[in-house]
Formats: C-alpha cells, sequence, structure tokens
C-alpha cells in the first residue's frame, strides 16, 4: 500500500476526533475523543517513519503514547475530583475555576 | 493481501473512531475505543512497526482502557442528561472538520514529497523490531527517554493529588469532621507487609478454647492501636 493510504486514514481519524471534542459534552467522551486525534497523529508518525526507512518516528509515537498515558492519568483525576465535590459532569457547567 | 488487511484495519479503525464520537453511554465508546486502537495496531504491524503495534494492545486496549472503565463506572454511565449542544454548533463542527480534512489532504498529498506515492523504504530486516526500538531509546533518545519517565512521575503523583478526598469527606457527607475520623479500627495484623510473608498469621475472628493453644495468638484487639501492627506481633 502507498503511504498516501495511511496518511488519509490518519487525517480522517484526527478529524473525527476533532468533531467529538467540539460537539460533545460528556468530559470523558472528550477525554477519549483526544485519544483519537493522538493516535491519528502516531499512525502519521509511523508512516512517515515507513517512508524513510527511518526508526525516529516511532521513537517519536512511543513518546506520544507516553504523554497521552498522563494526560489520561491527570484527566480523569480531575473528572474523579469534579465528581466528589457533586459538580456537574458537563463541560459547560465547569466554566470558573474557583479553586 | 497487504491491501485486503489494511482495508478491513482502516474500516475498523474508521468505524470505531466514528462509535467513540457517536455513541451516546461513554462506557460503549470506550469499548468502541477498543476496537478502534487494536485496529490501528493491526495499521502498525503492516508498516512494519512490531514493537509499537504490541505497545498499542498492551498499554492502550490493555491499562488505559481499563482505567477509563473504572472511572466511567465510578462516575456514571451517562444516563444523567447532559444540556444538548444545539444544532447550530453541530452545523459549525461539522463545517469545521471538513475544512479541516480537506487542508489536512491537500497538506500532506500536495507536499511534492516524492516516496509518498511509493511502498516506503526497502525493508531491512529487525526494523522495528524492540531490540533498535529499544538501542535507539538508550543511546540516540536518552534525554528524551529520562524526561519521559519523569513526565510520567509528575503524572502519578499529580493524578493523586487531585483524585484524593479533600476536606475529609465533607463533600461526601455533611457530618462534622472528627479528626481520626477515616482511621477505621482494623485487625491488629490485617495488610501489614509481615502477614504477606508469612511472619505473622492474623488471629482468628473469635478466640479459640483456650487448651491447644498454649502461648500464641493474642486475642484479636480490634481498634486498639492500628498504627503499631509491624512490631505488635512479637509481644505474644
Amino acid at each position: 500500500m502507498a503511504i498516501s493510504w495511511y496518511l488519509v486514514v490518519s487525517a480522517l481519524i484526527f478529524c473525527i476526533g476533532a468533531g467529538g471534542v467540539l460537539t460533545r459534552r460528556n468530559p470523558l467522551v472528550i477525554l477519549l475523543c483526544l485519544e483519537l486525534m493522538l493516535n491519528a497523529a502516531n499512525l502519521a508518525l509511523v508512516a512517515f517513519s515507513r517512508m524513510h526507512g527511518n526508526l525516529d518516528g516511532q521513537i517519536f509515537a512511543l513518546t506520544v503514547m507516553v504523554v497521552a498515558a498522563c494526560e489520561v492519568a491527570v484527566g480523569l483525576g480531575l473528572i474523579v475530583a469534579i465528581f466528589r465535590r457533586r459538580m456537574p459532569i458537563d463541560v459547560d457547567g465547569i466554566k470558573e475555576l474557583q479553586g | 493481501m497487504a491491501e485486503v488487511i489494511f482495508f478491513i484495519a482502516a474500516i475498523g479503525a474508521l468505524a470505531g473512531a466514528i462509535g467513540v464520537v457517536t455513541l451516546h453511554n461513554p462506557f460503549y465508546s470506550v469499548l468502541a475505543l477498543v476496537g478502534h486502537l487494536i485496529s490501528l495496531a493491526a495499521l502498525f504491524l503492516l508498516l512494519r512497526a512490531e514493537f509499537l503495534a504490541a505497545a498499542q494492545v498492551i498499554v492502550y486496549a490493555g491499562a488505559v482502557t481499563v482505567l477509563y472503565v473504572f472511572v466511567v463506572s465510578y462516575v456514571g454511565d451517562g444516563t444523567v442528561p447532559l444540556g444538548r449542544g444545539g444544532a447550530r454548533l453541530r452545523v459549525i463542527a461539522g463545517l469545521f472538520i471538513g475544512m479541516l480534512f480537506v487542508e489536512l489532504c491537500i497538506a500532506m498529498l500536495g507536499s511534492g514529497l516524492k516516496a509518498i506515492d511509493g511502498d516506503g523504504a526497502p525493508y531491512v530486516p529487525g526494523f522495528g523490531s524492540p531490540a533498535d526500538i529499544g538501542e535507539a531509546l538508550l543511546t540516540k533518545f536518552q534525554l528524551p527517554f529520562q524526561i519521559a519517565s519523569l513526565l510520567l512521575l509528575t503524572a502519578t503523583v499529580g493524578a493523586v493529588m487531585l483524585a484524593r478526598r479533600r476536606d475529609g469527606g465533607r463533600a461526601l457527607d455533611d457530618r462534622p469532621y472528627v479528626p481520626g475520623q477515616y482511621i477505621t479500627p482494623r485487625s491488629l495484623f490485617s495488610g501489614t507487609l509481615a502477614e504477606a510473608v508469612g511472619r505473622m498469621r492474623a488471629p482468628p475472628e473469635e478466640p479459640r478454647q483456650p487448651a491447644p493453644v498454649p502461648a500464641a495468638a493474642p486475642a484479636p484487639r480490634d481498634g486498639a492501636n492500628p498504627a503499631s501492627g509491624d512490631d505488635a506481633g512479637e509481644e505474644a
């Protein structure tokens, strides 16, 4: 398969994830859509790594996975903290940072 | 053959992504994400990234997804109705992602990269294997590797600090906070390392008959002194 096919799939997944981030209101689903966008970037990185025959792109993708795992941990911790305070689980209801 | 696998995996990845965005129950969204990640791992395998495919399945589809499932079942399954987004916002978002897709395609396919229509560089055996990745991580990318581990540590500490119980739990129940309220009385030996290695045994629930036990097994002193459970067994 030509590399361009992978890039088109990656662009499609990125756009679907971006649409989810824009339209959904549950912060859990927004985090899932962020995962989709990061994975699309990973696919593009691995495709370019294959195109050049160079491993650096795969290392970059691994680093992106590490950052995504950190983001999930902190984001889910935030959601749990919001839930503990009995605030609404709705991103539009949490507009102000009041400590 | 590679084309067939590519199209199956690509359709699976796209269907999983659409499922994540459109399904209403967050639990089903997480399940759709698992399907998406496994299809993506198949695409990674087609691109000769063996180690990344394995890490994707283990780390993402395994660990991260389990974390999501736990939080979804803790927070709730989304049956609490959220405010509607409004049709206008959806139309604007659709227009935006359409434009974004066209722009990405123009940027990538019209970039004039010559090798973009080829099958990639000639395959060298061992490309993308764990040995190569490990060597690159420990030589050329040593500093990013260390920074990534520091980032993981920071994120772990931050997540614990964010999700811990604040205010002594006053947000959950309205009873006034008493110092020491959450030090729950427990059996003296439960949960200690000494119990784990078998140095001490938890005493029986009710005191045994006094005849067959001459010296061992002190009576369970529930809540007597929970802080000194480590070495209190020696005194018996």
